[in-house]
């Protein structure tokens, strides 16, 4: 029988920080005490590819030093964060899960990771995800399983598993991952977290190891909608070192959700809670946050998603064909592991053979396949026509609505090796899929537990740069859940 | 049998570059291996392209050049294969949208092999850009790949297939060169791989429609090359053509050396590059008023410079054609006639003495010390007579040593010429006495002795005699 490792009481980023500014606390306290939770029940939660206890109260130490100076970064200085293994952090490694990165130190920080130390976040180990976020239950990576700190025989989700396990956990307030196809909302909901998908172009990529360049979104995952809101603060922004980011960014998300706000209205896609495959637990979950939202007075209209049913052929055409040239770089020539061979051919091919996984593998296959000529057309152009037609969906359904409603997943996370099918686990984005093809924002925010004892996750979506809009609806929602306890 | 020849170019531009197309490095040629390199053009996990704003206006400057259309939309592609050149595994490049299209290149005069080329427009299908490749260099068992050339901003240059023989594709070259030369946009300095071609080449009997199977010459580092391979590869392709074979779709190298085409490759099938939309950068897109922006940036094209020195400063072709062909000798020659210079005399002065000057010292006219002002400052003194042509020579030659101002330097030395009647009179007495025997052989009316006289007055003056005085003293002295 699976334990139970979820403390009883969260602290917030916006708490630590009140207790920093007042004095009431250190940055070297605050790591510690995490580093005492990690002791404590890491080993079964196996939420870390690497935590050096030593560099992070070094930086704390830092941290403290600043304060009492008055140098103070910003009132989240000495305040840590853990950061999935596949966002770039000078002289950590950045191994993405793979064999094939190990031993690879990165040699550059990704933009929000210089955003974060330049507010005095302090950096707190590298996380553990599906090898290069290919998966939904973190089974791929190519070390060890982390497990569900809610019943650590059932799966974190994934791809950024062991960010929302480590939350979760309580081995840290709150943690960076990365939402490719609902990698940062899909593992939120199954660990019963917060977990923000940033507007596609909100976040700079740069430093983020690439799956889908078009799809990928660096994002936050937290014990509050809050704290999602202080950290999109620091991480948003146009980079000129990311050409898609967007240009002329406002934030003020965390102090917006202290603003009087009408009620909202919120679009129910009802064929999404009429599907055959939502559990009865997760639906029954759905339709009271309905319900308890318009005893609230918010409106609820109907909105339709018509294109939803092919996100999923149309998602896993781009995401491979984008990955099959993102994970070209790596063939062991200049970092990772290298295949030893006299032929530069069977070096590239042991190479690969021996560092990626089966997953990966597929994927490249599949990518690699979709472009190949004679085939372009009738895949990934046809999938590029599908994404427009999602997207358009969306911006009719928003005309309609400022946020919509809809599960995370189909079901509360499920046990280690139970799905197989990799098609199969592939259903398990259904609902977040889209938002991704879309470019959408959109939030998972814990919704109960269902009968097994596992967390359920409630999905809000906003239009394109509408995070405004979406986190007050899902601190609204926040506010009722607490309420009804 | 007779036959048409068909040949097409892709000619690879290197853009003239601080820094690389799509990181902050150096763009630096001759530098320590693998020293200009960032986490970006090595392809490190995690890095993105940040793209050269200034090289994409550049490329559709270069278009404007040669008349092409620039599309207000263009996009990046990726281009998969995986060589170690090639750090990411693909080529940032593009494929269906390229920034420029349909421009032309024409060709007048004589060709390379001095016959008359004929007088038409060479058809130019597209201009896209791409990132460099690190340079590999083999060594006996194993290969050096330096990646100080990965990202550096290229252009690729497609012909329509409008050129009938070498001369035609050696024009071509050349006029291209000199329109991005002109625009600052390549110095296509070949030594430096900075322009490289590739030669599509078919054969069909004369008059036919259908083409014949082509094939390409890959590498091409110099005109020169590109000129006599397609000499022999005519040649080669007529033999085999006429001796009933076949000619087989290859990839072909070039010899330099034993002077030949060779085999490198047969196409088996065509390569899979699998390109798709590069999804880490934007379109490209120029609106109306940002192509005006870059079109203030046309220089006098090379073709109007000729027009202009042969209808406005009444040069011979021979002389505007040398001048134009390189933009560097030609802003030269602009600035000696800006400076009060005459047009001949300029034109005659470079292209005689500078350029043998430059060649004797392996100069380029960058190197030059002489400035354009003090060039025209010398052709002054010759002009008003102050000194003759065989001092100004020396003065020259000082003057391209030192850069030191020609006016001093005959100020200096006294070089300041003779045109005093009465001193000449008395070298041309002095030589009279000391050359009884030469006098006597005027007198009998042998020829070319008052040349002789002329050189005698001239030493004992020390080069500083008027000549045409000295001729009129000598006649009038021996009768």
């Amino acid at each position: 029988m699976g334990k139970n490792v979820v403390p009883e009481k969260f602290v917030s980023i916006a708490e630590l920080s009140k207790k920093l500014v007042a004095g009431e606390i250190t940055s070297v306290e605050i790591c510690q005490s995490y580093i005492d939770a990690c002791n404590a029940t890491e080993a079964d939660v196996k939420a870390f590819r690497v935590l050096d206890a030593e560099k992070i109260l070094a930086d704390a130490k830092a941290s403290d030093a600043r304060r009492a100076a008055g140098n103070a970064l910003s009132a989240y200085d000495g305040v840590p964060i853990g950061i999935k293994d596949n966002i770039s952090v000078t002289g950590e490694a950045c191994g993405c899960a793979s064999k094939i990165l190990e031993g690879y130190e990165a040699p550059y920080d990704a933009t929000v990771i210089t955003k974060l130390k330049a507010a005095g976040f302090v950096c707190f180990g590298r996380l553990n995800m599906d090898e290069f976020a290919m998966g939904s239950s973190t089974e791929n990576s190519a070390y060890d399983k982390t497990t569900n700190p809610w019943n650590t025989d059932c799966v974190p989700g994934g791809s950024s598993g062991g960010s929302a396990a480590a939350v979760a956990a309580g081995f840290c307030p709150a943690t960076l991952g990365s939402d490719t196809g609902g990698s940062i909302r899909q593992p939120a909901n199954f660990c019963g977290v917060v977990g923000l998908k940033p507007t596609y172009g909100r976040v700079s990529r740069f430093g983020l190891v690439a799956f889908a360049s078009s799809l990928d979104q660096i994002g936050p995952l937290t014990v509050t909608v809050e704290d999602a809101a202080v950290l999109l603060d620091v991480l948003i922004g146009c980079d000129k070192m990311d050409s898609t980011t967007i240009p002329n960014q406002e934030g003020g998300f965390a102090a917006a959700l202290s603003e009087e706000t009408a009620p909202k209205k919120i679009g129910v896609p009802m064929s999404y809670i009429e599907n055959e495959g939502l559990d009865a637990d997760v639906k029954a979950a759905t339709l009271k946050a309905i319900e308890q939202l318009k005893a609230d007075g918010h409106e609820i209209v109907e909105v339709e998603l018509p294109h939803a049913d092919y996100a999923i052929a149309a998602y896993y055409v781009i995401a491979t064909a984008e990955a099959s040239t993102n994970l070209a770089r790596f063939e062991g020539v200049r970092y990772g592991n290298r295949a030893q061979s006299n032929d530069l051919l069977e070096m590239y091919t042991k190479t690969r053979e021996n560092g990626f996984g089966a997953e990966v593998k597929r994927r490249i296959l599949l990518g690699t396949f979709v472009l190949s000529s004679g085939y372009y057309d009738a895949y990934y152009l046809k999938a590029q026509k599908v994404r427009t037609l999602i997207k358009q969906d969306f911006e009719k359904a928003f005309e309609k609505c400022d946020v919509i409603l809809t599960p995370v997943t189909p079901s509360t996370s499920f046990e280690f090796g139970s799905v197989k099918d990799p098609l199969q686990m592939y259903l398990s984005d259904i609902y977040t899929i889209s938002v991704n093809l879309a470019g959408n924002c959109a939030i998972s925010v814990p919704n109960g537990e269902a009968s097994n004892g596992m967390p359920i996750g409630l999905q809000f979506i906003g239009p394109i740069l509408g995070e405004k809009e979406l986190l007050q609806t899902a601190h609204i929602f926040e506010g009722l859940q607490k309420e009804a306890k | 049998m007779e036959y048409d020849v068909v040949i097409g170019l892709e000619v690879h531009v290197q853009l003239k570059s601080e820094s690389k197309m799509f990181c902050s490095c150096a763009n630096e040629y001759g530098a320590e291996p693998n020293t200009n390199v960032c986490p970006i053009c090595l392809g490190y996990p995690g890095v993105l392209p940040v793209p050269n704003i200034k090289m994409i206006q550049k490329t559709a400057l270069a278009g404007m050049m040669i008349d092409c259309d620039v599309a207000k939309f263009s996009k990046f592609d990726r281009k998969s294969y995986f060589y170690p050149d090639q750090a990411k595994n693909y080529q940032i490049t593009q494929a269906d949208l390229p920034i420029c299209l349909e421009g032309k290149i024409d060709i007048s005069g004589k060709g390379l092999s001095g016959k008359d080329l004929p007088t038409k427009s060479i058809g130019v299908e597209r201009i896209h850009m791409e990132e460099d490749v690190a340079k590999s260099t083999h060594f006996g068992n194993c290969t050096g790949v330096d990646f100080n050339r990965a990202g550096t901003p290229l252009m690729e240059i497609v012909s329509h297939p409008d050129m009938n023989s070498a001369d035609e594709v050696y024009a071509y070259l050349t006029n291209l060169k000199q329109a991005m030369q002109y625009a600052g946009i390549s110095d296509c300095d070949a030594e430096k791989g900075q322009i490289r071609c590739d030669v599509n080449i078919s054969l069909k009997p004369k008059g036919a429609e259908k083409l014949g199977t082509k094939t390409e010459i890959k590498n091409l580092n110099s005109f020169r090359n590109a000129h006599a391979s397609v000499e022999f590869e005519i040649k080669r392709q007529t033999k085999v053509l006429n001796e009933g074979g076949e000619i087989y779709q290859e990839t072909r190298g070039w010899n330099a050396e034993k002077n030949h085409t060779y085999i490198m490759r047969v196409k088996e099938s065509a390569n899979d590059y699998r390109y798709f939309p590069e999804p880490d950068l934007l379109p490209v897109t120029f609106t109306d008023a940002d192509l005006e922006e870059i079109r203030k940036e046309m220089p006098e094209r090379p073709a109007e410079r000729y027009n202009r020195y042969i209808n406005e400063l009444e040069l011979p072709e021979y002389d505007a054609g040398v001048l134009t062909s390189e933009k560097a000798m030609s802003d030269y020659f602009d600035a000696c006639v800006a400076a009060g210079a005459e047009a001949k005399a300029t034109a005659n002065w470079i292209m005689s003495e500078l350029l043998r000057e430059l060649n004797e010292a392996n100069q380029t006219i960058a190197d030059c010390k002489v400035k354009a002002e003090d060039l025209a400052k010398l052709l002054g003194l010759i002009a008003k007579k102050t000194i003759n042509g065989k001092i100004a020579k020396k003065v020259f030659a000082e003057m391209f040593a030192s850069g030191n101002d020609p006016e001093a330097i005959v100020k200096e030395k006294g070089l300041v010429q003779v045109t005093d009647k009465s001193a000449i009179e008395a070298f041309v007495d002095q030589a009279i006495e000391a050359n009884p025997g030469p006098v006597e052989q005027y007198k009998e009316g042998k020829p070319n002795v008052d040349k002789f006289f002329v050189g005698q007055v001239m030493k004992l003056s020390r080069g500083k005699a008027n000549p045409a005085m000295v001729i009129e003293m000598i006649k009038e002295k021996l009768g």
